[in-house]
């Protein structure tokens, strides 16, 4: 992608949140590093609403350092924060821990609210004996175990790729394996196999 | 399940009954869930999108709500299989149109649909006719309770329910009313109302969702924020607005009927000359005639014609539904022709008698 200033190729892409406006910027790191002084200049300058985020999502941050949290990847699903603020879709359910900080102006930005106040699941405890907790990010590790067995197979690293196999079934087992009580599907223990 | 039998029926968003449903036609809530252990849709492999379709289908099926439902394997309908779904609002455009395994899980009488493989792994989807906001809600927790039951819901404490776009995190609901509203469109107040409403962090949106273009006066007005307010406040932000629409409504029908009767009357007529004579027609200038016709049917300017045939023609004048009920599939050349006799036969001799 070029720069919108010049011919040069644009290698920052910076997402402004204004007032209920979304503003996609693409530049070279020269005039990403004007853009970016002005409008911490401009930052520093104004008088700041109240809520706070009329300014870029990216103040206080260098270059640099937009360059690194972009390159950030998620250890589950492996998305970088790049690929998200291009697609717009996170990747997983892990994303939401591990970009928390990152997130969280968006969200603030778009809601309004950074806390959940609804409903929550309710979880009957599962054959295995416990409950599946509030809270899924033991579960959505599997995501990321599946993903490393999967290049431990590329790379013919079998011994890894069954204990990757075999982390992922007892995690399943735990929490995928239907409710006490009722007549649920039986666990998909062979997921593992592929 | 049959769709060439749900083509005689309209469906439960063009019933045409339920409180205020000459103005509302249809309330609706969605929630937004995904599994915990998969990745987000756009980016499972294609083995994986299979396994969340199975996965989802089993559970939904085996779950209480599940006996209700009938399942139909979405990625192996027709295009216009599909398109007929979209036109019954069962499923959305971009569910029609995307790739891979995916499927939905419909009740007998249209009011609950559960996308699986939309944008995020699950949509639960309830429709009420007329404005029922509050019974389309009682409805889908129920389901959505029953299903979470037997399926991992990711679920953070701080974030509440984890969707694919951060514009759906928390409670994942998205509340909508479909208001017809062509006398705000007439007397050119339709751009102010809805301004207001962007005010107040309402979204307005065309006939079919997401960028679609407003058809015969047709408007979505919903929600656009999910976290940090309670599904019951959400529904009221939406509710509360809704009376106050159909009062500016009602008042732009009366001031048309006592400042513009004449005009208003040759309107709603040419709109319904055209429809009874025209040989060759396209759904946009059908849906914009058959509004006119409607309010012009509320308004007693039309005395022959029942608001629940116009809904039904809204629905069966669409380009699939056209097509299952001709049994042929038609290029939009010979849909025009045929949308033209459908429409000149139904009024020539009265509604097919049910």
């Amino acid at each position: 992608m070029q720069c919108q200033q010049c011919d040069k190729q644009a290698v920052f892409h910076i997402t402004e949140l204004e007032t209920g406006e979304v503003r996609e910027l693409h530049l070279c790191e020269d005039h990403a590093r004007v853009y970016l002084n002005q409008s911490e200049a401009a930052q520093e300058g104004e008088e700041k609403p109240a809520g706070g985020l009329s300014g870029p999502l990216t103040v206080g941050q260098t270059a640099d350092e937009l360059a690194l949290l972009d390159k950030k990847a998620c250890p589950m699903c492996g998305i970088t924060f790049f690929e998200f603020r291009n697609q717009g879709r996170l990747g997983c359910p892990h994303d939401y821990v591990h970009f928390e900080k990152e997130l969280e102006p968006l969200i603030a930005n778009i809601h309004g609210g950074t806390q959940h106040t609804g409903r929550r699941p309710e979880r009957p405890a599962m054959a295995g004996g416990d409950a599946l907790p509030e809270g899924t990010d033991d579960l959505t590790r599997v995501i990321g175990l599946r993903r490393s067995m999967q290049e431990a197979i590329s790379c013919e690293a079998y011994e890894r790729a069954r204990e990757d196999r075999d982390a992922v079934r007892s995690i399943e087992e735990r929490w995928l394996t239907g409710p006490q009580t009722g007549a649920g599907p039986t666990n998909e223990g062979g997921r593992g196999d592929r | 399940m049959k769709l060439d039998t749900l083509a005689e029926d309209v469906g439960e968003w063009l019933r045409g009954t339920g409180p205020e449903s000459d103005i509302v036609m249809s309330s609706r809530v969605r929630l937004a869930r995904n599994v915990a252990h998969y990745p987000f849709v756009s980016r499972l492999s294609d083995q994986d999108r299979g396994d969340v379709e199975r996965f989802l289908r089993e559970r939904i099926t085996a779950s209480s709500a599940g006996s209700q439902l009938e399942y139909i394997d979405v990625g192996r309908l027709e295009e216009v299989d599909r398109q007929f779904l979209v036109e019954r609002q069962l499923i959305s455009r971009e569910h029609a149109e995307a790739q891979g395994a995916r499927g939905v899980a419909i009740d007998g009488r249209e009011q609950v649909s559960l996308m699986i493989n939309e944008e995020d792994h699950l949509r639960i989807q309830c429709m009420h006719s007329g404005l029922d906001l509050r019974g389309a809600w009682e409805q889908i927790r129920a389901v959505d309770d029953q299903i979470g039951r037997v399926v991992p819901y990711a679920f953070h404490p701080r974030w509440g329910y984890l969707t694919a776009c951060p514009t759906n995190v928390g409670t994942g609901i998205r509340v909508s009313v479909m208001l017809h509203l062509p006398a705000l469109v007439i007397t050119r107040q339709i751009d102010k109302v809805f301004r207001s409403l962007h005010k107040i962090s309402l979204a307005v949106r065309g006939l079919y969702g997401e960028g679609s273009q407003a058809m015969g006066d047709f408007y979505q007005i919903s929600n656009q924020t999910t976290l940090g307010k309670t599904e019951e406040e959400l529904i009221e932000q939406v509710g509360d607005v809704v009376p106050v629409l159909i009062d500016y409504e009602r008042r732009a029908r009366e001031f048309l009927v006592r400042e513009t009767q004449q005009n208003v009357h040759d309107q709603v007529s040419r709109a319904y000359g055209i429809l009874r004579t025209a040989q060759t027609i396209t759904a946009e200038e059908t849906m914009q005639l058959l509004s006119r016709v409607r309010m012009g049917v509320l308004l007693g300017l039309i005395g022959d014609v029942k608001i629940a045939d116009i809904n039904s023609l809204l629905v069966r004048t669409q380009p699939a539904h056209l097509q299952k009920i001709r049994g042929v599939e038609l290029d939009t050349k010979d849909r025009n022709i045929e949308r033209a006799r459908y429409l000149r036969r139904h009024f020539e001799g009265g509604p097919p008698q049910n």
